[in-house]
């Protein structure tokens, strides 16, 4: 099961430079914030949809929910 | 149904989004959502007082997963207006609270809070029951 950390790293790795602020109350549910560069002159659905391709297959299963909220720094 | 192949399902719900100027895809009906994003959702469309389609996914699951294959986006519940993905649960959210939301449904901003009493009017589709 992943935990808050392996969500953070996840997120972090697939996009450079971002910064993901990640809590979990159950290793189910997820709560993250992202900073990054690179959602500049991004909708708020490409934006969410660049996280997400962290997890391919896992959101809806592992991972049952991913709030997400998006920024740019 | 069971012997529909998903391209089938797809074309239902890609023909549902067309015809429905507000469409959202969910876990539940807007009576009893089944699952707390997709209340959340409700809640801020009906407080808009915005008429809209409603499907529940739950049926099947492979209208969920054709609507994902579909729209790229892997979450439920799914908003789209006029055929576009607005968002999901968190983004309808923001939007709701910028103001974004109204705009976008082309109603005024509501002054209260989104509230979870049923509105008259939001009607569950079975996306299932096309397809017979």
């Amino acid at each position: 099961m992943p935990t808050a950390d392996d969500v953070k790293a996840r997120i972090e790795a697939n996009i450079p430079g971002a910064t993901a602020d990640v809590q979990s109350p159950d290793n189910v549910h997820f709560s993250a914030r992202v900073v990054a560069e690179a959602f500049a002159g991004l909708s708020r659905i490409q934006q969410h949809r660049l996280v997400y391709a962290a997890f391919e297959g896992e959101l809806g299963g592992e991972i049952h929910a991913l709030q997400l909220k998006t920024e740019t720094p | 149904m069971t012997e529909q192949p998903p391209n089938q399902i797809r074309d239902a719900i890609a023909q549902a989004i067309g015809e429905n100027p507000v469409i959202l895809f969910m876990k539940g009906t807007p009576e009893q959502p089944a699952c707390g994003f997709s209340a959340r959702t409700v809640a801020a469309l009906q407080s808009l007082g915005a008429p809209f389609a409603a499907v529940d996914i739950l049926p099947d699951p492979r209208i969920r997963q054709e609507l994902s294959a579909l729209s790229q986006w892997p979450t439920i519940p799914q908003l789209f207006v006029n055929g576009e993905l607005v968002g999901g649960a968190d983004i309808v959210a923001e939007m709701y609270e910028s103001g974004e939301l109204a705009e976008t449904l082309g109603v005024e901003p509501s002054e209260a809070p989104p509230v979870e009493e049923p509105v008259v009017g939001a009607r569950p589709m079975g996306i299932e029951n096309r397809l017979s």
